[in-house]
């Protein structure tokens, strides 16, 4: 077993893991953070994407000791813009219906927040390039494209 | 304004936006533990020995279980009694029958040691031949000795629908085409993989399970246990995607509550995907053999298709039924006076096929759309003309069709002017004339156009339609309780995953009460606090469940506007309804809330006479008269590289008619995710085994679930012509783009290809496919 302090959402966690647990059954297991989702086992899927130091990271293919000292955010850690219910994007995917079950928006949400956090006015060919790795079986993507460029033009300016 | 039509935001979203969702996998019970299966490597061998020694001496271990330590238990419910060899035990006996069939349970405190403790289970198999296809499968039956997967039924193959001679009108018709059509094996790939959490405790069971239909799953539990129902509880909580695969019962619905019993404990199964791939059912995996006769004007005469269904290595009763609904089917949108169709269930050493979104009708209409197109192709007609040719007429229902008159009456339709819609909004004329003058320049990709006018049959159904699949009946059902503030709960008895239902259903309440959206909660998945339900599949939420709601709306509206008028001193007829309350036409200044009327409605000395205490409640179990049929017509512009043989889609187009639209945006969601699926069905997907039954796309490496870079836009257009089945005029619309969307990319695909002489090309038309249709180029671009 060995100790890891990870600051998740802000906030300080430590605990003995086994070397092999991965950082996503860490945030699951360990802290009940059962926002990110697993849905493969190849990372293919995306739907457990969360951000490690700020770069999104698919939390399946990344041990808990590789993210020691390491800040994560997950779904549970993003913040409301001012005058929205929740961050723009997740307030996009709101207003745009960019989701029907839910198992992969927490990742999915990740996955576009890190994009606009490089890129804050994607075109489309952009964002369905950069969300190549992150899967969704409901929506066909057309209105999470959507959501990602209504959370660009509605994002304060930073 | 009217609720009905509006695209209101989802009252589904904010738990799922933030992470606060409840998947049956984030669900921890304290004491439990995890279990896994042991699969079966092997296609098709006999069990020599299990030896779990060495797991069962592994850190975290439990306990370790065959099939001897369930001798007690039935077999999987579903298949009825004239097919008894055919029930599935609840772990692989004696024989496996397709990789990745479940051989042994392992236990263990955790699901790392469970999955080491599986790989040190050692299985010895004395192999047997395989049969992987439906071809060898039915070459095995020529020989007498041939191998049957169940010895004792002696047979691979399954007769629903004998083959009939050759009609008359088939032999002389002027013309005639045959074409045997592969209809591509898929997987659902729901992103959420099958789970299930069990606790059987002193007073009951209670599972927790990634299920479409939970009242169907607690029925089948309480009879598989011998236990009474009240006693039993199944929770659906959010789940996520199903599209047909979680209507099936999989072993571990049996054995985590089994094992939770034995050991007195809660146990949870969720599998990895790879183990999803192998175990939860497949779809499609049809072979249609379809002649056909017409005349020089195109005009079908006859139609003649036998249909072989692969079943795979365990029958599973929808899969067995998946058939019936292509036979159906087979004549689409058009006029066809003479139908024969027949239908073959052949056992396979696959993984079993089910239910997957659209489930016999994308084979229907493939068959269909794709025969049109070549008999346009064969007459040098366009296809759009010859699909004019046949159409029935909008004038022509209800319609019986040819394939089965006593029962598949088509409701209500427009099938001209949605192929009309589509060639405007598509700019038809001025595509086929950019195809020529592209089509002759070497420098650009190859371009085609591709036409689907499809149809599907929905609303699942009247009395007798889902029992045959198992199911307790073939209603649904809606209660909706006033609460004494004014709000109210709709308990549904599907039970949706993603649909977006409890946005749907309170919007109709909410017109049908004259209460305000927020103020509805829409409940559901829960056996212990829905009253019955059916279930969330064949596209019948809005059109079956939603009708319900609107029939139990309608009662509580008609008490409430009672006890509003007693409290008004008014007559019911002068009352007027709104969101905002009662009032008597003409002095609209005196009003009384919902909230004062619900309250009135718990004391009985403020309600009129012959109503008691509680009477706004009011449960609806609904019957619906017939099948609701969705239409549409969807256009497909694809460019081929002339070197890679890669496919882009350059434009898809849709024109949808699932009849009244409730919620345009989740109208417009639920026709891109099944468009999506159809074109992933046409270029991507293919679930496919070698000649040994190995399976060679078993995780989401070699198996292609699109991403948003190799999906188009979808440009969306509608028609509505409303049902008369139900009283909201909606057809259902969850499977309709898994149905059209399929030959609409081939056809567009051939189409381009016509210039090297394809006629067809089976799904999915892969690039390597498509460089060998064009004869091998080289070259670089």
């Amino acid at each position: 077993m060995t100790e890891v302090n990870i600051s998740v959402n802000g906030a300080h966690t430590t605990a003995e893991v086994a070397p092999r647990t991965l950082l996503v059954h860490y945030l699951r297991e360990e802290l009940g953070l059962t926002g990110t989702h697993v849905g493969c086992d190849t990372s293919n899927c995306g739907a457990c994407t969360v951000h490690l130091d700020g770069e999104a990271v698919k939390s399946c293919t990344v041990l808990a000791v590789q993210a020691d000292g390491f800040a994560v955010t997950t779904i549970e850690g993003l913040q409301p813009a001012e005058g929205m219910d929740y961050h723009p994007v997740q307030q996009g995917f709101h207003e745009c219906h960019g989701l029907q079950c839910g198992y992969c928006t927490p990742g999915m949400v990740m996955a576009c927040v890190a994009l606009l956090d490089e890129n804050p006015h994607p075109t489309e060919i952009e964002i369905r390039t950069s969300l190549e790795g992150n899967l969704c079986r409901c929506t066909g993507y057309q209105m999470i494209v959507d959501s990602v460029l209504w959370a660009a033009e509605h994002a304060p300016a930073k | 304004m009217s609720l009905v039509g509006a695209a209101v935001k989802r009252k589904e979203d904010p738990n799922l936006l933030v992470g606060r969702g409840r998947f049956v996998d984030d669900i921890k019970l304290p004491g439990a533990l995890f279990m896994t299966f042991v699969r079966s490597t092997e296609a098709h061998a006999r069990i020599v020995s299990i030896d779990t020694n060495e797991a069962t001496a592994m850190p975290g271990v439990v306990g370790i279980y065959t099939i001897d330590d369930f001798a007690d238990l039935p077999t999987i419910p579903g298949l009825p009694p004239e097919v008894a060899p055919l029930h599935r035990p609840v772990l692989a006996k004696g024989t496996v029958r397709f990789v990745g069939d479940p051989v042994a349970v392992v236990v263990a405190e955790d699901r790392y040691q469970a999955a080491d403790a599986a790989e040190a289970v050692f299985i010895e198999y004395e192999p047997l031949p395989v049969l992987a296809s439906i071809d060898s499968s039915l070459a095995a039956m020529a020989d007498p000795e041939g191998t049957r997967i169940y010895p004792d039924l002696q047979t691979n193959a399954l007769p629903i629908f004998p083959e009939e001679p050759p009609a008359p009108e088939l032999l002389n018709a002027p013309m005639r085409l045959s074409q045997t059509f592969i209809n591509n094996r898929c997987s659902a790939v729901p992103i959420e993989p099958l789970a299930v959490v069990a606790d059987w405790a002193p007073s009951g069971l209670t599972v927790h399970a990634t299920f479409q239909a939970p009242h169907h799953l607690r029925n089948q539990l309480t009879s598989f246990f011998g236990i009474p129902q009240h006693e039993c509880r199944v929770i659906a909580p959010d789940v996520g995607g199903g599209f047909g695969s979680k209507i099936c019962f999989y072993p571990e619905f049996f054995l985590a509550p089994a094992i939770s019993r034995k050991l007195g404990r809660p146990i949870k199964a969720a599998q990895t995907r790879s183990e999803a791939m192998l175990h939860m059912h497949h779809g499609r995996a049809q072979r249609n053999d379809v002649e056909v006769g017409f005349d020089a004007s195109g005009k079908v005469l006859a139609l003649r298709v036998h249909t072989y269904q692969d079943v795979g290595g365990y029958p599973d009763p929808t899969g067995m039924g998946l058939g019936v609904l292509t036979s159906w089917m087979s004549c689409g949108v058009y006029a066809i006076p003479v139908a024969q169709t027949a239908l073959t269930n052949v056992i396979t050493n696959t993984t079993p096929v089910a239910a997957y979104r659209g489930a016999g009708r994308p084979e229907a209409s493939f068959l269909i759309e794709r025969t049109i197109d070549m008999i346009a192709d064969e007459l040098g007609l366009d296809p759009a003309a010859v699909r004019y040719t046949n159409f029935i007429q909008a004038d022509q229902f209800p319609y019986p069709a040819a394939t089965n008159p006593e029962a598949v009456f088509y409701d209500s339709g427009n099938y001209p002017a949605a192929l009309d819609e589509l060639k405007r909004m598509m700019g038809y004329d001025a595509l086929l004339a950019e195809q020529t003058a592209r089509n002759a320049d070497p420098s650009q990709p190859l371009m085609g156009i591709g036409l689907s006018c499809w149809l599907e049959i929905a609303g699942f159904g009247p009395n007798g339609s889902l029992e045959g699949f198992g199911h307790l009946g073939s209603w649904e059902s809606a209660q909706i309780r006033i609460q004494p503030d004014g709000t109210a709960i709709v308990s549904a008895g599907t039970s949706p995953h993603g649909q977006g239902n409890a946005t749907a259903f309170a919007q109709i309440a909410g017109d049908a009460m004259g209460i305000d959206f927020d103020s509805i909660h829409v409940r559901f998945g829960d056996t212990e606090t829905q009253q019955q339900g059916i279930g969330t599949m064949g596209s019948r939420a809005i059109a079956v469940c939603g009708d319900a709601i609107k029939k139990a709306s309608v009662q509580i509206r008609e008490r409430a506007v009672q006890i509003a008028a007693h409290l008004l001193e008014a007559a019911p007829e002068d009352i007027e309804v709104s969101a905002e309350g009662f009032a008597v036409r003409g002095t609209p200044a005196v009003t009384k809330s919902w909230a004062d009327v619900a309250t009135a409605a718990f004391q009985p000395l403020q309600l009129p006479e012959g109503l008691g205490a509680g009477t706004l409640d009011a449960t609806v179990f609904n019957e619906v008269p017939n099948f609701s049929f969705p239409s549409g017509a969807y256009g497909c512009i694809v460019g081929i590289d002339r070197v890679t043989g890669d496919v882009d889609i350059e434009r898809y187009v849709v024109v949808d008619d699932c009849g009244t639209v409730i919620n345009p945006l989740l109208a417009e969601g639920q026709v891109h995710g099944g468009v999506a699926q159809g074109i992933s069905q046409a270029l991507y997907e293919h679930f496919t085994y070698d000649e040994n039954g190995q399976p060679q796309t078993s995780t989401l490496v070699d198996y292609l679930v699109p991403a948003a870079s190799d999906l188009p836009a979808y440009e969306s257009g509608r028609i509505v012509t409303p049902t008369p089945v139900n009283s909201l005029g909606a057809k259902g619309i969850g499977e309709s783009g898994a149905v059209g969307a399929p030959p609409a990319v081939v056809n567009a695909v051939v189409d381009a290809l016509s210039g090297f002489g394809v006629r067809h090309m089976d799904m999915p038309c892969t690039p390597e496919k498509v460089w060998q249709a064009m004869g091998q180029p080289t070259g670089s671009n």
